[in-house]
């Protein structure tokens, strides 16, 4: 893509018009960047990246198809003892808190009036919605019988389990993620009306983000205290459960803004305009000064319920010091690292501190998920099949993410409304 | 720009009004339960078991199970391990297992099954409502609209429910429903109680059966452990357990407590109706405060305006 914009070719594009007063692009024009087919298809072979995803869906995509085939049992270990595994762990329980960044955006930028942070904001829309759409896809392959999705809204309802409302919030705040992403879409389709319909309700969209985001964050925490003696004390507390999700949730999604934007500012640097260009360092650290105070939170809530609880004796034992592990590295050093990344204004410091909050995030959930989960019985490694899923389906997140953040109006300002940032 | 807030605040409300009538019954539904009086149950007398295994045959043969791996009266199955030494569990064929335990009063064999929680977690925790405590005491499963999410697996303190991983097209739930369906229901006695030669099982209501355990344990003295486990642990449960000694050396978890796992969940469940009604209202507020200069501005401009003419 840099090649081509080099060039000198009227790419990317950014505004309903073509440049040299050609006319209005048409759609497929759009979908190819504003390159000719076989330009188009020479970016896409010469991008190593591309092979990678590309053998991951040799290999994978048949075992995907496999596992509808024969049955979970083909793919995972089958196990009574664990019923939920790396689908789950990894599918749903962090890729959810990582996308927090929706509704943190949202309630920054319209309910705050932070306006100084709108140029990002729709980075961590499209963050948010692309995450909760990929944890269903995950929570799709691992369901027993995913056509039977829809029976806990409208054939059977168990409206006092903790996972109806996690079920209820997740299909209910999709929809309001599509709903705050319909701007973006209309903008890039060349079409007014939906944009000014959303535009009149985006504070009522932006409070229900903000209840349902709370609610089902910490539901996915409260899925654990069904599970008091399964679940190693440290990681386990039937009262503080639901904050800790809730609370790591709001780091874990402004650290993983942070890890797509430097991603973006690595990879799609053609694609942003001088708007985010220039505002995204000083931005990052506005993000980190969030995810910086969250993990204070975070870190307070976590000894207080090892205090609460009276746990400390389990501290000087193995598990302990794993557990210790786990906040040190998740949650300590980055936080020190944002603390001088904002002091020295160092946005490269942020970014490492981000890569290491959202690794702690994901180290969190996979632990209380799989790892502290039976830590009285034997211990579950998973399947080389169900990890090769895994890849495939998150390859697919990767391809998505992508290819809107190409098209889309998310990293550039759609032209037409000169200098002004829509929305 | 006041009306506009004003609208804003309705519509925010509204949304937030909607989410708390679909959520309002959850509050309704973790009162506390103390089961139905007259439900039946099983007391298990450890002490009378000898492992012959006629029990799992006979559940077996009543489910409609597929043929057992070794048969029924192949006794290797005791020296059966797990990948970490643990013993044979429930499974999709086989809803009970006896397991033997070497205990310093010799091997004693532990019948095991689900054991029909007074306040089961399973039922609890799933989300289509597939799981009914019937008045007769038996925690029954309705295959019809379980979706696959294993969390009343996750949440069975006791590791019974088993799944039917191996089907592609209907992969269900597997446990013990007291046979409910062909004897239970009609006032018999689980297939398993009856085929016993040694009488380890008696069936009869709960609360008669609590009387009976602790008159055993009060009239021969020395006998068992001064313990009926399952009058009190996670709530009651139907079957209930009579031993020679410790539980927890013959398989029983002796931490779960006696409060019903629901409990543990409540302290989430409380605060679902707080953050319905407080956030909306509480959030526009601070709309309201973080805009207020900026609302104060325009309405400047727009009284300038209106000046001007």
């Amino acid at each position: 893509m840099k090649r081509f914009v080099g060039q000198g070719v009227a790419i990317p594009v950014d505004s309903l018009i073509k440049p040299n007063g050609g006319g209005s692009w048409s759609i497929k024009e759009k979908l190819l960047l504003g390159l000719t087919p076989e330009q188009y298809m020479k970016t896409l072979v010469r991008n190593p990246f591309n092979w990678l995803l590309a053998a991951i869906y040799v290999v994978g995509v048949p075992v995907v198809v496999l596992r509808f085939v024969k049955g979970l049992g083909y793919v995972t270990h089958a196990s009574y003892d664990y019923p939920w595994g790396l689908f789950l762990a990894w599918g749903l329980f962090t890729m959810v808190p990582l996308s927090a960044s929706g509704f943190m955006m949202g309630t920054t930028v319209e309910l705050f009036g932070r306006k100084d942070f709108k140029p990002i904001e729709r980075l961590g829309l499209l963050n948010g919605l692309l995450g909760y759409f990929f944890a269903v896809m995950f929570l799709q392959v691992d369901l027993g019988q995913p056509w039977r999705l829809i029976y806990p809204m409208f054939v059977s309802l168990g409206p006092a389990a903790v996972l109806f409302l996690v079920a209820w919030h997740v299909a209910t705040y999709l929809s309001v993620q599509v709903a705050e992403l319909v701007p973006a879409a209309s903008e890039w389709l060349g079409m007014k009306q939906p944009k000014k319909v959303i535009k009149s309700v985006s504070l009522g969209l932006t409070i229900a983000g903000i209840i349902l985001s709370t609610l089902h964050q910490g539901a996915l925490g409260a899925l654990f205290t069904y599970a008091p003696g399964k679940v190693h004390p440290l990681w386990y507390s039937p009262e503080f459960q639901w904050i800790h999700f809730l609370t790591s949730a709001v780091f874990g999604g402004l650290c993983m803004l942070i890890v797509v934007s430097t991603l973006a500012k690595w990879f799609m640097r053609w694609r942003m305009d001088d708007t985010f260009k220039n505002s995204l360092d000083p931005l990052t650290l506005g993000l980190a000064k969030g995810a910086s105070l969250a993990m204070f939170t975070y870190l307070i809530i976590k000894i207080l319920a090892v205090a609460h609880g009276n746990k400390w004796g389990y501290l000087f034992t193995g598990w302990g010091e794993y557990y210790l592990f786990e906040l040190t590295v998740g949650v300590v050093v980055p936080l020190i690292l944002f603390t001088s990344a904002i002091r020295n204004q160092r946005p490269g410091l942020a970014r490492v501190a981000a890569f290491m909050g959202v690794f702690g995030i994901a180290l969190n959930r996979i632990n209380t998920a799989l790892i502290a989960f039976n830590w009285k019985l034997y211990k579950e490694v998973p399947a080389w099949r169900e990890v090769l899923i895994v890849l495939t389906v998150y390859a697919t997140y990767i391809v998505v993410y992508r290819a809107i953040l190409a098209r889309l109006p998310i990293l550039y300002t759609w032209k037409g409304q000169a200098g002004k940032y829509p929305g | 720009m006041n009306k506009l807030n004003r609208r804003k605040f309705l519509k925010g409300g509204l949304l937030g009004g909607a989410a708390a009538l679909t959520m309002s019954r959850k509050a309704a539904a973790s009162e506390s339960f103390e089961g139905y009086p007259d439900s039946m149950g099983v007391l298990v007398d450890l002490t009378r078991c000898i492992g012959c295994r006629t029990c799992e045959a006979a559940c077996n043969h009543e489910q409609n199970l597929p043929a057992p791996d070794k048969p029924f009266n192949d006794y290797s199955v005791f020296d059966e391990r797990g990948p970490e030494g643990q013993k044979r569990r429930t499974t999709e064929k086989a809803y009970t297992v006896v397991n033997r335990y070497d205990t310093e009063k010799g091997p004693v064999f532990r019948k095991f099954q689900c054991n029909h929680c007074q306040e089961p977690t399973c039922l609890t925790a799933c989300f289509v409502n597939a799981y009914t405590k019937t008045p007769e005491g038996a925690v029954i499963y309705n295959p019809k609209v379980c979706v696959g999410c294993r969390t009343c697996m996750v949440a069975c303190p006791f590791y019974v429910p088993a799944y039917s991983y191996s089907s592609a097209t209907n992969p269900v739930v597997k446990k013990c429903i007291m046979c409910y369906d062909t004897r239970l229901k009609f006032g018999r006695p689980p297939a398993c109680v009856e085929a016993c030669p040694q009488e380890v099982m008696t069936f009869g209501k709960r609360k008669d059966l609590i009387k009976l355990g602790h008159e055993r344990i009060r009239n021969n003295p020395g006998k068992y452990i001064d313990h009926l486990y399952g009058e009190t642990e996670v709530g009651g449960t139907s079957w209930m357990y009579l031993s020679g000694v410790d539980f927890n050396q013959v398989g029983f978890d002796t931490t779960l407590g006696n409060q019903p796992i629901l409990a543990n969940v409540k302290e989430f469940l409380a605060m679902v109706p707080m953050v319905l009604t407080i956030w909306p209202a509480l959030f526009t507020g601070f709309h309201l405060l973080a805009t207020r200069k900026e609302a104060a501005k325009e309405e400047q401009n727009k009284n300038e305006k209106g000046v001007k003419p």
